[in-house]
């Protein structure tokens, strides 16, 4: 079967087939790397001839996550991709979209910062993206690829869950799931919802007022303090729900570990190499991978901090993620962070170092 | 040539008194209350020179917030 | 004749348009707004779109354009408004698209969103509201407001040294490539309603028409934030704003050169 073929590809390009096989509506981007192929591969792609998706490179990152938001507001499945520092121009409208309760799925395909940064990987968006990156009490579903295949596979779960939640979703990945390339069987075709079927499953979209119904507006705004409370508790109500349904993590070598390291995405994969060459030493230790960043898997890390005798959280940054894991774990054992700065990947052997060191 | 007789209706508590329909008759038809006001406190527009209307819409067209209904009728 | 011998439903000429509710609009006694919400209220039931119109609102006074306006509408971020349509009249063609933003929104902060919107030759029309003033703030100093004009930041009046020139971005759309249509209007008199009206339903025609883009931008007033009467704000207009930003069409690509 055709749809069953192996491919090599980027991770970048998986998720621009991936959008077009899922039946997006529309991808809205602005180039930036790296994650520039996304918005190449689609224009290449020319999905409009065959889906019908628009494609469309905007202005700025500012106007691409607007455009979503327009486009999720008529209840279209649209999406757009970046890269941090474009990203954290996509504050303003992630926080609209979060506060108007719109579906769309954000592709930070992360890279080293403050400011300009650098072009190399890193995971220093994770606060960013997790706690909220704009202003006002919303949170993102966050979901974090850790191989080219999870790229591709990760978008029609994005939309699914941000269509169920009506909330934006984000795959944060970095540098080098984004340029990587690896095998991959590309998910099969979905046909694009025809109008009639979006206007039955979006009763809330402004698709244009019929007279049955009172008009649709999309808003985030209420001046009247009780009902924006009222909204906002609603929104909180929504984020219990999804934290207790939605959460997704990877175990690896944790049944008779002694230390676990904690890790997502791309450090993952290093971790697995760090956790066979500590194991080949003696050491028993195991891995367990956050797939969904928000909501965080805070009972399980919990339970495997009764399990082991410390965690390390492996992350390409200055230490983000290790402040949820301490929580998780209440400080009840030691909760350890490495990780490098400035585009620098962490070597596996590096990551052993620092496990004996927590020993 | 056959005379055009109007009659202006102002919704006078959706009227903010803002005049400009008593600027914009040709006629003087409408003034804005001295003494009275609606619910919302403004003086509102209302009709002084009620045979004199001729049904021309152009109070209601220059309302901002269409409180003004006009009626013309030939008069035979 | 006697009064309720006329105030028959057939001697009608003129009432409210249908689309406009009756909620009791926000804005300031004589403000402009409230007339072209009437006129975009009746140009889309002259063109029977009501079931087919998708506004977008900005952030400005007329944020809250979709409380008075009965068709489904989004409201957008401050200056974004124009991305917003840009997309949705790409997922929904045959829908009408329009934004309706004020000179803070448009020609301020959302300069670069309306200036590709309009040069992508997007088939949406933008209603650009120009009042020289911010008036949802109380009355700052606009990107339009005049040279000498007293706001709340240049209340000793706009001076080029300190600030700059206004700003005639109508003009700035008028030299676009992807716009079809780009007019200057305003709303003080029937005769002026009349021709705005005119130049709604042609941005409208233009929008569903798949010509390119169109703005529209009413000179309007803004009596309380010019702190006058609606009616020497109207005559202040008038000797003022119209000899910096006449009235006319800038561009009409539709109109046969002959």
């Amino acid at each position: 079967m055709a749809d069953q073929e192996v491919t090599l590809m980027k991770g970048n390009e998986a998720i621009a087939h991936a959008a077009i096989r899922c039946g997006c509506d529309g991808y809205f981007g602005y180039p930036i790397t790296p994650q520039s192929e996304v918005l190449e591969t689609l224009a290449e792609q020319k999905p409009w001839e065959t889906t019908g998706m628009v494609v469309l490179q905007a202005e700025s990152e500012v106007s691409s996550i607007n455009m979503v938001y327009g486009g999720a507001g008529c209840g279209k499945k649209v999406m757009t991709s970046s890269s941090s520092p474009g990203v954290s121009l996509m504050q303003e409208g992630i926080s609209y979209l979060a506060g108007a309760e719109l579906p769309c799925l954000v592709v930070n395909v992360s890279r080293g910062g403050p400011g300009l940064g650098t072009i190399q990987p890193s995971q220093a968006d994770y606060f960013q993206s997790c706690k909220g990156g704009g202003h006002g009490d919303y949170r993102l579903i966050v979901l974090a690829p850790s191989s080219v295949q999870e790229m591709a596979d990760f978008v029609d779960l994005a939309f699914e869950l941000a269509f169920k939640y009506r909330n934006p979703a984000m795959i944060l990945t970095d540098g080098v799931i984004g340029q990587m390339m690896e095998k991959i069987v590309l998910p099969p075709f979905k046909p694009r919802r025809t109008e009639e079927e979006i206007i039955k499953q979006c009763p809330w979209a402004a698709t244009g007022r019929l007279k049955t119904r009172k008009p649709n507006v999309i808003t985030s705004l209420e001046l009247d303090p009780s009902v924006m409370e009222e909204i906002n508790i609603r929104l909180q109500n929504k984020y219990k729900v999804i934290e207790e349904k939605e959460v997704r993590y990877e175990e690896f070598m944790l049944e008779d570990a002694e230390y676990a390291i904690v890790a997502f995405g791309s450090a993952a994969r290093i971790g697995k190499k760090a956790i066979e060459m500590a194991r080949a030493e003696g050491i028993k230790v195991g891995l367990l991978r956050p797939i969904t960043l928000w909501p965080f898997p805070t009972k399980e890390v919990a339970a495997l901090g009764k399990r082991v005798k410390g965690i390390l959280s492996l992350e390409i940054n200055a230490g983000q993620m290790v402040e949820d894991i301490r929580l998780a774990v209440e400080c009840k054992i030691p909760v350890e962070h490495y990780g490098r700065l400035g585009g620098i990947i962490p070597a596996p052997d590096e990551v052993v170092d620092a496990l004996k060191r927590m020993m | 040539m056959a005379k055009m007789k109007g009659a202006t209706v102002v919704n006078i508590e959706r009227c903010k008194g803002c005049n400009l329909c008593v600027v914009a008759c040709p006629l003087n038809v409408l003034a804005l209350t001295t003494k009275n006001v609606n619910q919302k406190g403004y003086n509102y527009a209302h009709t002084v020179l009620e045979d004199t209307c001729t049904g021309c819409t152009s109070c209601a067209i220059v309302c901002p917030d269409g409180c003004i209904t006009v009626y013309r009728k030939k008069e035979e | 004749m006697d009064i309720k011998e006329i105030m028959q439903p057939e001697n009608l000429v003129y009432k409210k348009p249908e689309l406009l509710n009756d909620k009791n609009m926000h804005y300031c006694p004589g403000c402009s707004h409230g007339v072209v919400h009437k006129l975009v209220s009746e140009v889309i039931a002259d063109m029977k779109m009501e079931e087919k119109t998708i506004g977008v609102s900005p952030v400005g006074c007329a944020v809250f354009a979709y409380n008075y306006i009965d068709i489904d509408w989004e409201e957008a971020a401050h200056g974004r408004a124009p991305a917003l349509a840009s997309a949705i009249k790409r997922l929904w063609p045959d829908r009408l698209v329009f934004t309706y933003q004020g000179d803070g929104d448009l020609a301020c902060i959302g300069t670069a969103e309306t200036i590709h919107a309009l040069n992508r030759g997007e088939n949406i029309t933008i209603i650009f509201i120009n009042n020289a003033i911010y008036g949802m703030t109380g009355g700052q100093m606009a990107p339009t407001t005049l040279l000498g004009m007293k706001t709340a930041t240049c209340p000793y009046g706009r001076e080029v040294a300190l600030h700059g020139y206004p700003l005639k971005i109508t003009e700035v759309a008028a030299q676009l490539e992807g716009t079809c249509y780009v007019t200057r209007q305003s709303v003080h008199t029937v005769g002026a309603i009349n021709k705005a009206k005119k130049a709604l339903r042609k941005a409208f025609d233009n929008s569903m028409a798949g010509r390119g883009a169109s703005l529209v931008e009413i000179v309007s007033t803004c009596n309380s934030g010019w702190k006058m009467s609606p009616e020497k704000a109207n005559i202040w207009m008038t000797e003022n704003m119209f000899p910096y930003y006449q009235l006319g069409d800038l561009k009409d690509t539709t109109v046969e050169t002959k």
